[in-house]
């Protein structure tokens, strides 16, 4: 008997966490719990969603995605190797001396990343020039923004926000990690976004809410076709899914997983289901 | 210049259609033609310049020749991260156009004033800096500009400049353009100092000094090796720009001269207090602010002593 399509883009989101756990702990780094929070987002787009092909990365006709939560580099590099875009053990490279993938996504030298990322609020900007392009070329693809909850702080998140539906920017969907943790607090302690479903929908977005580690829901809300207006996705989320320990704790934006800590959360990610 | 950017853009719009133009809402009444004439190459963003240069740079990753254009500073300083990082980095083929460069906003105020864009603009990597001299420079740069795969930054004066070049004259991106034959004293000048350089050049006939001048329009890359050539045989060099004398064409050159072993008498000509002084059109300021040909003409004679 196979696997139904939602117990393999599972498996995908926990292999995901696993190489991340792996780099983020061999190379020292952070931001781990900002990748668990969109494993599924990763999962989904990466196996189902996104028209790509691992064997030739710069296909014209590829969806473009734009990873605007640049931390969460760690994540993508996991997903793109996983999926056949560059051999698994160039992970080791993360965060490495000597090594060719920087902590930030950078597209230099990356099969597979059309769009370097790190400073917040750049890439929904970015996203509404590649749609803006498609759209001039008539050309077939997609453009698919994945934003984090803390770069809605960005003024220049929303400038692109206020364009995209005026310019009827169809072929651009936004996915919005709310893990509602950001780098020093809680983000409704922070600056308040709550009701952001509302303000995307006041922005003239075709807006949803779902919740993002619950596949069957949504994968559908990636999957449909351009309607006339571009679409937002809040994915509600926990920083940190994956991991007792790690779920919904501000420390794991930062924090490396080292020793018994690192041997916990890869007996959690790998203990069968 | 701006004019003449329009002309020239027009032109290059017509020739080659990934060429577009989009503005931060800024160009009242000098937009018109080539909106009329190009609806699907142009667009306006709103007054929002992070979002101006992060689209274009989405945009010109797509395949298309960017022309962003707004006033001052707004869409390089107000966003520079998104041209350093979107821009740069990409090496997207996004060509920033600012008018106002300088004081040419005169009596609209510091907020409108490009006094340090050399300076910083030449810093970012992978950007060539172009701040033509007068119209004619400007017709011939730009489609050189589109031609040139990659990011560019465009300082333009305002409207109205005269020609100051032949119409003949060759402009080459990457290479000075001399203006006026001399042989006491080389100045170099960069942008809407031209025509003050080919004033004081003038005035200084009556000193006994002979001055060429070379306008430096291509500022990043420098063509340092010409520079050096050109400078070699002159006893002094100063160099000329409405712009803060920090790290802008004088440093540029001061940089190139000094590696390149050229150790004439030297001197930068630009702006050297903190805040311009004064309310008033752009000539007005540069008297000012001892920015204009007779102030030129005194620093010249330091240097460069009369011979009669």
């Amino acid at each position: 008997m196979t696997d139904t399509p939602v117990v393999e883009l599972e498996r995908l989101a926990r292999a995901i966490r696993v190489e991340t756990l792996h780099m983020v702990s061999r190379g020292g780094a952070s931001h781990v719990g900002s990748v668990f929070s969109c494993a599924e987002v990763l999962a989904c787009l990466y196996a189902s969603v996104l028209r790509v092909r691992p064997a030739e990365p710069d296909w014209p006709d590829r969806d473009r995605f734009v990873m605007s939560k640049g931390h969460a580099a760690a994540g993508l590099y996991a997903v793109l190797a996983l999926r056949g875009f560059f051999p698994k053990t160039r992970l080791a490279e993360f965060y490495a001396d000597g090594g060719s993938l920087y902590g930030h996504v950078t597209h230099k030298g990356v099969p597979g990343v059309d769009v370097s990322t790190g400073s917040l609020g750049h890439g929904l900007a970015l996203s509404v020039g590649l749609a803006t392009g498609a759209a001039r070329i008539g050309a077939p693809w997609r453009v698919f923004a994945l934003l984090s909850d803390g770069e809605c702080d960005e003024g220049s998140t929303w400038e692109a926000a206020l364009l995209a539906p005026a310019w009827k920017l169809s072929r651009l969907t936004v996915v919005v990690d709310f893990n509602k943790i950001q780098s020093l607090g809680r983000v409704d302690e922070v600056v308040p976004l709550e009701p952001l479903a509302a303000k995307w929908r006041a922005f003239g977005w075709e807006t949803d809410e779902v919740d993002g580690h619950d596949i069957p829901a949504l994968l559908p809300l990636l999957e449909r076709p351009p309607g006339n207006r571009p679409r937002c996705i809040i994915a509600h989320t926990v920083k940190g899914k994956g991991v007792s320990f790690m779920e919904d704790k501000l420390l794991w934006h930062y924090r490396t997983p080292r020793g018994e800590e690192f041997e916990r959360a890869l007996a959690e990610l790998e203990r069968p289901t | 210049m701006r004019d003449a950017f329009i002309r020239s853009l027009i032109q290059v719009a017509e020739a080659d259609r990934r060429v577009v133009l989009m503005t931060g809402d800024l160009g009242f009444g000098v937009l018109d033609e080539y909106r009329k004439r190009f609806p699907n190459q142009f667009y306006n963003v709103g007054v929002a310049e992070q979002n101006l240069a992060g689209v274009a740079a989405g945009l010109a990753l797509t395949g298309h020749v960017v022309f962003t254009y707004s006033i001052g500073n707004f869409p390089i300083l107000r966003c520079l991260e998104q041209v350093r990082n979107d821009i740069c980095y990409h090496e997207a083929d996004v060509k920033i156009v600012t008018v106002g460069g300088g004081m040419a906003y005169g009596a609209l105020g510091f907020s409108h004033f490009a006094t340090e864009d050399l300076a910083i603009l030449r810093a970012l990597p992978q950007m060539t800096v172009v701040a033509p001299g007068d119209p004619i420079e400007v017709e011939r740069l730009v489609p050189q500009i589109v031609r040139h795969r990659g990011p560019v930054y465009l300082r333009l004066g305002r409207a109205g400049e005269k020609p100051r070049h032949e119409p003949g004259v060759e402009v080459i991106l990457g290479q000075p353009t001399r203006a006026r034959r001399g042989t006491d004293v080389l100045l170099l000048t960069t942008g809407g100092m031209l025509p003050v350089a080919l004033q004081a050049s003038q005035d200084l006939q009556e000193d006994g000094v002979s001055a060429a001048v070379v306008s430096v329009h291509t500022l990043q890359p420098l063509p340092a090796e010409t520079l050096c050539e050109m400078a070699a045989p002159f006893p002094a060099v100063v160099t000329c720009e409405e712009h803060t004398i920090r790290g802008g064409l004088g440093g540029a050159v001061a940089e190139a001269l000094l590696e390149g072993g050229i150790t004439t008498a030297f001197r930068r000509f630009g702006l050297a207090t903190p805040f311009p002084t004064g309310v008033g059109s752009q000539d007005y300021l540069r008297a000012a602010n001892a920015l204009d040909a007779p102030a030129l003409r005194s620093l010249v004679l330091s240097v460069a002593p009369a011979r009669r």
